[in-house]
């Protein structure tokens, strides 16, 4: 194949789509779909992503010391949290400290102005960089000699961590569900268009066209379909995301739920479409092709 | 050259198509094939064409080995080898001119080349002046024509016509059998597949003739 042929191969596959309009229209309409749904689903798993992760990082473990123990003593337990495996960060918290913070989150209750800071045990704060780790980490830290207790967000964590889990195995069933629609919709208006040029195809074969000189208008045509639904994909997808995180701002119950800027999506989110659809594209075309050019 | 060695084809059990035919077309013949529908004349032209391989035997086209041939190879294969057909297989929606070029942009060839050869082709066979008609505006004869054209554009050295005047007149049968005689004095091998022996017996060329897949005669008229 010379390069002075692509440009009628590229002919070609432009006259392809336009050979059989409708169906090429519906060809990119239901791959359209298909990536809007991609993209949608995509960007809200990309923000939840980074919302449990967000959640992962500020959960913390406090460590109860025992009160038995000198200040000096309790103060040495922080030393040995820190090292360990799955820790982010540990830092030390007076039982002092912990009823300023206690009657500060309470807006100064008068029901606890006359607390004793002696009621309460010294603890350390410690951010695990895994919460599904966590069962582990705590294990640890009861080993060590003075911990009295500990008080974690057990299920909270475990939690975010299965709902993340179950939108990642949602995400790839629907991408696959949502590629295979697209590749057998492409896959058909490819087959139709063959169908169409059928006698073509025979005279082509019969003067000595190569199966690759054969293939090459349908391919071009199957990444077209691809490429301009994966470009409405994106487009809508965009428009879509904004409305929907400037809904959520708008929202009072909804507030806490912030979602990244498209900006911060963009790159990702036109390699997803672009990759889906030069996939869907050219694998629906080729699949389709193979068949018309049995010698 | 096209050399068939004790060649069988056969489809299925008890159908045998080919019995043991033997036969040798040189460079620049004229050969009539010809036999009764059924006889193995279409089996002859699939071998030829690569479309089917003999089951024993050993067939050899323009020096391509069909017994052994890869499918890769199979498409430049076929380019030495024109084929005309009797329903003429012309796609309807090209003009005259892109019927041809389509032939020769297929196979890779530059537009400088189109632009040079298809005008020369469609004078050669009689069609310079309809280059811009599209098939249905022609007459049978001249849609043969045009398949011939076509045939010829990416210079073959042999031209395989299968019944071609089999939806002709008479008249239009005579010329069209002089048209191909033309391009055979030019240099190229033509076998002709026909069961219009009248016809045949107005050229003194060689003659081939298939029964039942046996070759029952091989003379030359007039001879």
């Amino acid at each position: 194949m010379r390069i002075n042929n692509l440009g009628y191969l590229l002919k070609e596959g432009i006259r392809g789509i336009f050979l059989h309009g409708f169906m090429s229209f519906a060809a990119v309409c239901v791959t359209l779909a298909c990536l809007l749904i991609m993209g949608m689903f995509a960007s809200v798993m990309y923000n939840v992503n980074i919302l449990v992760n967000e959640l992962n990082q500020t959960n913390e473990v406090v460590v109860y010391i025992d009160e038995q123990l000198s200040d000096s003593a309790a103060r040495s337990i922080e030393t040995q949290i820190r090292p360990l495996d799955n820790v982010l960060s540990a830092s030390f918290v007076s039982r002092e400290e912990a009823l300023e913070k206690f009657i500060a989150e309470h807006e100064g209750d008068s029901a606890f102005s006359g607390v004793d800071a002696q009621t309460l045990r010294h603890r350390v704060v410690v951010v695990l960089e895994d919460n599904a780790l966590m069962d582990q980490s705590i294990e640890q830290f009861l080993n060590i000699e003075g911990v009295a207790d500990i008080s974690a967000a057990h299920k909270l964590a475990k939690g975010f961590a299965t709902i993340q889990h179950i939108m990642q195995v949602v995400f790839v069933a629907v991408l696959t569900v949502l590629l295979v629609v697209s590749l057998l919709i492409i896959s058909n208006t490819i087959r139709i268009g063959m169908a169409d040029r059928k006698d073509e195809i025979a005279i082509m074969r019969m003067v000595g066209a190569t199966n690759g000189f054969i293939r090459v208008p349908f391919v071009v045509e199957g990444f077209l379909l691809g490429m301009v639904g994966a470009g409405g994909a994106y487009i809508l997808v965009r428009y879509l995301y904004n409305f929907m995180v400037e809904g959520l701002a708008a929202s009072d119950t909804l507030q806490m739920l912030s979602f990244v800027p498209f900006r911060q999506l963009r790159g990702p989110m036109i390699a997803l479409c672009a990759l889906a659809g030069l996939f869907v594209g050219i694998v629906g075309s080729w699949s389709s092709i193979r068949r018309f050019l049995k010698v | 050259m096209i050399t068939f060695q004790n060649v069988t084809k056969s489809y299925s059990v008890g159908n045998t198509a080919l019995n043991g035919v033997s036969m040798q077309i040189e460079d620049g013949e004229f050969v009539f094939l010809v036999g009764p529908s059924g006889s193995g004349k279409s089996t002859i032209i699939r071998l030829i064409t690569g479309e089917l391989k003999p089951s024993t035997g050993h067939v050899q086209v323009n020096g391509y080995s069909l017994d052994t041939i890869r499918r890769s190879e199979v498409p430049y294969l076929r380019r030495t080898v024109g084929v005309v057909f009797q329903d003429f297989r012309l796609i309807a929606n090209k003009s005259v001119y892109d019927n041809v070029a389509f032939a020769m942009r297929v196979i890779g060839a530059r537009e400088r080349e189109i632009r040079e050869r298809v005008p020369y082709v469609l004078n050669l066979v009689g069609l310079g002046n309809k280059s811009r008609r599209l098939p249905g505006e022609l007459s049978g004869g001249e849609q043969q024509r045009l398949a011939i054209a076509r045939a010829l554009v990416n210079n073959p050295s042999t031209i395989i016509a299968d019944e071609p005047t089999g939806n002709l007149d008479p008249a239009r049968s005579y010329e069209i059998m002089s048209l191909l005689q033309e391009i055979n004095r030019l240099g190229t091998t033509m076998l002709v597949v026909t069961h219009e022996m009248d016809l045949v017996q107005r050229f003194s060329n060689r003659v081939i003739e298939i029964n039942d897949g046996l070759i029952v005669s091989d003379r030359v008229n007039g001879a």
